[in-house]
């Protein structure tokens, strides 16, 4: 099996490997659990180093298609049809952006929880749904068919809520779960409402041949009204982020970082579906400013609303509410400006800096949440009036968190400060009031951890616990490692990973090209 | 969901039935690529004939023949057959999912175009993939439906 | 005229869904409500491949005179469904399941009782 078999094939490979893991894993856990673990372990590192080789090559300019069930699986179009009938799997640079994302935040997630659900019940059927939402994730990032980003997104739905249930002996985890299935599966029956509509007009379901074959009627508005609804609603941004507070707080730590890589997997179908799929025959303006408006909505009030917290993990998914702002801010600026010549100035810049947002988001908030963690794990409790001079005691943990609050307040050396300087710097030549509210939203970030910090970490020794227990510890040092080197290489970041993703999501004649034309 | 079950007549009635629906559960599965049905269809034929015998009979007499962990089992066997017929896919020199059946002995011949009255031995890798939904089917919605019996019943 | 009543039922079915998520307050109800809303989607999938005086898309037994492809109704369509239908089956299987739970816990199915978690 030599390296160019494996290339070619790795699209589909990465789906289906953590899949028969995933069905494998009850029967491993009947003989012996620590030989789970390690099945686990490896098949995460297998994922993560699958998909750092498929991204190795597509950043340098390729885009990989990946027909399941043909003869040839790099032709999209059979003979005798004129367009594409199979599911097509598209791997363009935005893609494999995401796949990175969500294979390292699932393998930290995954290094963490060896320790952290330790004294739990069930934990087989714990680690069977941790490898069907990295399925869900990674088939909605790679696919390029609607109908199965339908269903890797049922997928995701149903893996994640039977996760935040998880402590289902506590009463309040089963109603944020709940209140999660609620609002999941509206969104996703939107979603299949949308592929019906645009099913009905072009009798096609794949996303490279709809957008060349659509006319913006009315039924393409009102399928991508829902479709854009859908998908904020997903992704935890501020007119429905009801269900992120509660469903954040409740779920172990480990499920947590790793919602928050899934609410992302939502934000890439948003942005898939805006650029890749309408394109330019949509109307920027309105699409983009609606956009904005949402990213800026969210940014202040979840910033607003965290502020006086007391529950350390709702604190910091009111957080999560406020840096989707972000992203949403920095990506909608190049929406709007998409068909206009300021577009290759500053347009691309700003989507830089909304897609650099992203990882960064996903890797320093992943680290917050697991430090939260290990504070419940040795506390049992996420009340910060009743924590307090932990710094003694755990520094490894006192630690990733100030790399963490430092981060994400936009601090350098750390990656946070480099995409926010490039969504303050493109969104000002927009307007100058995006650039200001952005700032002031920054401030009080750093202003709400600094009150986590001193209420958790310092003070004098209250309580008598030990640092926690070295898998934990690994997992926060991988994400902390992704931070560090994020932050001090951000020009190559940007140029060779960023950069391609942004480019892929703008032009969506290579996107058609790829598996029409070609 | 009392635990002794209905009377004699519904449970001897129950228990004659039972053969015939799976009987009939297995030939919707397996005539999948041939008439309305497959493997979701034929599942839920053969899981709502297990709700039957749990009515019949009481959840936790069930239970004792039929548990949860060999219901697990049967799921996640159906579910493995898939992905590893999925796989094998790729030992033909092709992709994931490819139907490599299609020539073999085993369920490979090719039916004529147009109107024919159905060829059982044909469809590719068709009709093993209905047959491993089908286990997962039965296993999961049967299991499903057991442990909101019991948990019902654990209540009082 | 008679071809629309499927695409009035769907708008009907899906309103009715909707109000019952929104305004009712038992979480059964709120279950039900996302089931109707399902069924409503999934009956406009099956409309949608409706071709007038086709027959079922299956090529055993098929009466004779049927043009093919023309005279079938479309099946992709019924592939969609079918899927929808299961991913249904098992959301409301994890709603009902953890309408248990949360019974088992607060001792009350009202959604305005079950409230632990606010601001």
């Amino acid at each position: 099996m030599n390296t160019d078999w494996l290339l070619q094939h790795s699209p589909a490979l990465i789906i289906a490997i953590p899949l028969l893991a995933a069905f494998l894993t009850p029967i491993i856990d009947r003989f012996s659990r620590r030989a789970r673990n390690a099945f686990v372990v490896i098949v995460l590192v297998i994922e993560e180093i699958l998909v750092l080789f498929l991204a190795h090559d597509v950043f340098g300019g390729n885009t990989h298609i990946y027909t399941m069930g043909a003869a040839d699986p790099f032709s999209a179009v059979p003979a005798q049809a004129a367009v594409p009938v199979r599911i097509v799997l598209q791997v363009d640079g935005m893609g494999i952006f995401m796949g990175i994302i969500s294979a390292t935040v699932c393998l930290a997630a995954g290094i963490y929880s060896l320790a952290f659900v330790e004294e739990e019940k069930g934990k087989g059927k714990f680690y069977t749904l941790l490898l069907l939402i990295l399925v869900g994730m990674l088939g909605m990032e790679l696919t390029g068919d609607m109908f199965n980003l339908f269903v890797f997104l049922e997928v995701l739905t149903i893996a994640c809520t039977a996760l935040i249930a998880y402590r289902s002996h506590h009463g309040d985890a089963v109603e944020g779960a709940f209140k999660f299935l609620i609002i999941s599966s509206i969104a996703a029956l939107f979603v299949l409402f949308a592929v019906a509509l645009l099913y009905a007009q072009y009798d096609l379901l794949n996303m490279a041949a709809l957008a060349s074959a659509i006319k913006y009627t009315n039924l393409d508005k009102i399928a991508l009204v829902l479709l854009v609804a859908a998908f904020v609603m997903k992704c935890g941004s501020v007119p429905m982020h009801f269900w992120t507070p509660d469903a954040y707080s409740v779920a172990p730590a480990s499920i947590t970082a790793i919602l928050v890589a899934a609410s992302q997997a939502s934000l890439y179908a948003l942005f898939r579906i805006c650029f890749s799929l309408y394109g330019v025959t949509l109307n920027l303006a309105t699409i983009g400013g609606a956009l904005i408006i949402f990213g800026l909505l969210s940014m202040f009030v979840g910033v607003t609303m965290a502020l006086p917290q007391k529950d350390i993990k709702r604190l910091m998914a009111y957080h999560a509410i406020s840096q989707t702002g972000y992203m949403l801010l920095g990506v909608g600026v190049g929406l709007y400006l998409l068909a206009k010549p300021e577009f290759s100035t500053y347009g691309i810049k700003a989507m830089e800096g909304g897609i650099f947002h992203i990882i960064n988001h996903a890797m320093y908030k992943g680290l917050l949440f697991l430090t939260s963690g290990a504070i419940f794990y040795r506390l049992k409790t996420r009340n910060l009036n009743e924590m307090g001079g932990l710094g003694h005691s755990m520094k490894w943990t006192a630690i990733f968190f100030i790399i963490g609050a430092l981060a994400i307040a936009g601090i350098p050396p750390f990656n946070g400060f480099a995409s926010k300087l490039l969504i303050y710097e493109a969104a000002y030549k927009v307007s100058p009031i995006l650039s200001i509210i952005a700032m002031l939203v920054s401030i009080l970030t750093l202003a709400s951890f600094v009150k986590v910090f001193h209420s958790a970490f310092m003070g004098p020794k209250i309580h008598d616990v030990e640092e926690v227990p070295k898998s934990m510890l690994a997992g926060m040092a991988v994400l902390t490692f992704v931070i560090i080197l994020f932050g001090l290489f951000p020009g190559w970041v940007v140029g060779n990973i960023v950069h391609p993703a942004a480019q892929a999501l703008a032009d969506q004649a290579a996107y058609i090209q790829a598996v029409v034309g070609g | 969901m009392k635990d002794e079950g209905m009377s004699v007549i519904v449970t001897t009635i129950a228990a004659l039935i039972f053969p015939a629906i799976m009987i009939f559960s297995f030939y919707v599965i397996m005539h999948g690529h041939l008439t309305p049905g497959g493997g979701f269809q034929g599942g839920a034929i053969g899981a709502s004939a297990i709700v039957m015998l749990i009515v019949a009979y009481g959840a936790k007499n069930v239970k004792k023949k039929v548990s949860d962990e060999n219901l697990s089992i049967f799921e996640s066997i159906g579910g493995l057959v898939f992905v590893v017929v999925g796989l094998l896919g790729f030992l033909a020199a092709s992709t994931f999912l490819y139907n490599f059946l299609v020539g073999e002995p085993l369920f490979g011949t090719i039916p004529p175009f147009g109107s024919n009255s159905g060829i059982l031995n044909s469809g590719g890798i068709l009709p093993i993939l209905n047959i491993a939904v089908g286990m997962k089917v039965i296993g999961g919605l049967a299991s499903v439906v057991l442990v909101m019996a019991l948990a019902g019943g654990d209540e009082e | 005229m008679i071809y629309s009543i499927p695409f009035y039922t769907v708008v009907i079915l899906i309103l009715v869904g909707v109000y019952a998520v929104i305004f009712k307050r038992n979480l059964i109800k709120i279950a039900i409500g996302i089931t109707i809303i399902e069924s409503g989607v999934n009956l406009f999938l099956i409309t949608l491949g409706y071709r007038e005086g086709g027959v079922a898309p299956i090529y055993t037994n098929l009466p004779s005179g049927i043009k093919i492809p023309e005279g079938m109704v479309l099946p992709v369509p019924q592939a969609l469904t079918l899927t929808s239908i299961v991913i249904g089956v098992a959301v409301l299987a994890l709603m009902l399941s953890l309408s248990i739970m949360i019974y088992r816990h607060y001792g009350t199915l009202d959604s305005r009782k079950v409230r632990r978690l606010k601001e």
